[in-house]
């Protein structure tokens, strides 16, 4: 990314057809602390690593619910995101009273990709430098989809933004394909894998993240730091001893997933990424 | 040429009565299910009570249409107060919030006679009573309704709460138990279902102390 003399306002065109303004949003959220997202058929699992500007401050809030059965993260600027969880907050509640039922995220997320549209052909706005991962529950199943400031959106499996989520990409790829039938539990695990992966080395904490959980029977509620910590101490056991994969997932819970999470905790010590 | 007059009404009253009481750690709600218009009976299981928040219970007579909407009007700004406040709103907080509702739509009002009943901050029970247009005051009992006139001089004889007329203001909430201000509620009811037409079918009684929100029912004359 270099500036060139198409790249002041979003309603200039480069020669190239790109609207660069708009590029810089999308840099906006690499920029951001990461944040991930993976769905099975019946429940959706968020995270996101919680960075803090000194010790001295608290860390911002990263994950919204947006109603019992939408909740969102965001990475980038976390103004920006505030704001547009508002608006998905009000859109949902007004759908709510109006037809008695609640909004199908497939329709929210359309609305919050035209609304980030108008941000790019207008030459008094900007673009919002935020990407959300939507997380809903409609009566078509559960659904990821991931927003961008260009106004795109696209459903995922599983996905990651921010810095260093192509680690956390590169761990999702690896496993998604059992994502579609992992139990709650097993998705929450391998959420907190991949938030580690995003680590780069730095011990996976539940002060330093925060998962929130969606799904069939269980209304949008973030995990509070206990019941995360349990959960990492539950595999990171598993994770240290890699030789005797077995032992240690006997070890660790009492669920019988945990060998299975055990063996993938051997491989799972990923190549890092820059 | 004699100025017209309106042949239709936006407004029709559907009947019934509401009553709240509070006690020191507890407040019953109830309100009899019979939905009327003119001599008729809509249908004889219709419930005019609505949780608003966690400790906080609304009963309403008056129009079913306006009570409908304005549950549901509350039931909206709660959530966003959810939202934005990480917690439930009080029942002091809720009635506030009613009286504004109310006032909001002074000049075409919700035809809605409003008792509102929870616990406070503290716990203890609290009993809000309203009119059509958001006038409103806490106290320690409260009926509305076309039974009302019925009930109140009852409430006020077997409550053995400080009079309501007295000065200085005194908190009106009765030193009666849980169990038996159920039971009164129940005989207020089943003595005015015997002189009020709108009144009778069944009685909802709703409960809500610490340890939280509980439901019964008891039947009435049908006739």
């Amino acid at each position: 990314m270099f500036r060139n003399q198409y790249d002041t306002d979003v309603t200039t065109w480069s020669p190239a057809g790109r609207l660069f303004q708009v590029e810089y949003a999308m840099e906006a959220v690499k920029q951001g602390s990461a944040a991930i997202g993976l769905r099975s058929k019946t429940h959706i699992v968020l995270g996101c690593v919680n960075k803090a500007n000194s010790e001295l401050s608290s860390h911002q809030k990263k994950i919204f619910k947006v109603d019992d059965h939408i909740g969102v993260a965001i990475a980038g600027l976390t103004a920006d995101g505030r704001v547009l969880s508002r608006y998905m907050r009000n859109e949902c509640i007004n759908y709510s009273f109006t037809y008695e039922s609640p909004l199908p995220v497939g329709r929210l997320v359309v609305q919050l990709a035209d609304k980030a549209q108008v941000c790019t052909q207008r030459s008094w706005k900007r673009p919002y430098g935020v990407g959300l991962l939507v997380a809903g529950l409609d009566e078509s199943g559960a659904h990821l989809y991931y927003n961008c400031p260009s106004g795109n959106y696209f459903e995922y499996q599983a996905f990651a933004i921010g810095s260093r989520s192509q680690a956390a990409k590169t761990y999702l790829e690896r496993r998604f394909e059992s994502f579609t039938d992992a139990s709650r539990d097993d998705l929450v695990k391998d959420a907190l894998m991949a938030i580690r992966e995003t680590l780069q080395g730095e011990t996976l904490k539940s002060s330093v993240c925060t998962i929130a959980v969606v799904g069939v029977g269980e209304p949008f509620h973030i995990l509070d730091q206990a019941t995360v910590q349990q959960m990492i101490d539950a595999f990171e056991i598993v994770g240290e001893q890699e030789g005797p994969a077995a032992a240690a997932g006997q070890e660790a819970s009492a669920e019988p997933e945990a060998e299975q999470g055990g063996a993938a905790a051997g491989e799972g010590v990923a190549p890092m990424d820059i | 040429m004699v100025k017209q007059q309106a042949n239709w009404s936006p407004y029709d009253n559907n009947g019934g009565s509401c009553v709240a009481i509070a006690g020191a750690d507890y407040c019953v709600i109830a309100a009899d299910t019979r939905m009327s218009t003119g001599y008729n009976i809509l249908t004889r299981e219709y419930s005019k009570i609505c949780k608003l928040a966690d400790k906080c219970v609304m009963a309403s007579s008056g129009f079913q249409a306006d009570v409908k909407a304005l549950q549901k009007q509350l039931a909206a700004r709660h959530l966003i107060y959810q939202h934005q406040h990480n917690k439930q709103m009080s029942c002091p907080a809720m009635a506030q919030l009613l009286s504004n509702t109310l006032y909001y739509k002074r000049f075409f009002p919700y035809y809605s006679f409003n008792v509102l009943g929870g616990l406070d901050n503290e716990g203890k029970g609290c009993v809000f009573t309203y009119d059509a247009v958001g006038s409103y005051e806490k106290v320690g009992y409260s009926s509305q309704g076309s039974g009302s006139t019925l009930i109140t001089p009852f409430l006020d004889n077997q409550l053995k709460s400080p009079s309501p007329l007295l000065l200085p203001v005194q908190d009106a909430v009765t030193p009666l138990v849980e169990a038996e201000a159920i039971d009164l509620v129940k005989t207020v009811f089943a003595s005015a279902s015997e002189r009020d037409i709108y009144t009778g079918d069944k009685i909802e009684i709703v409960v809500v102390n610490a340890t939280g929100i509980r439901r019964e029912y008891m039947e009435l004359r049908k006739d």
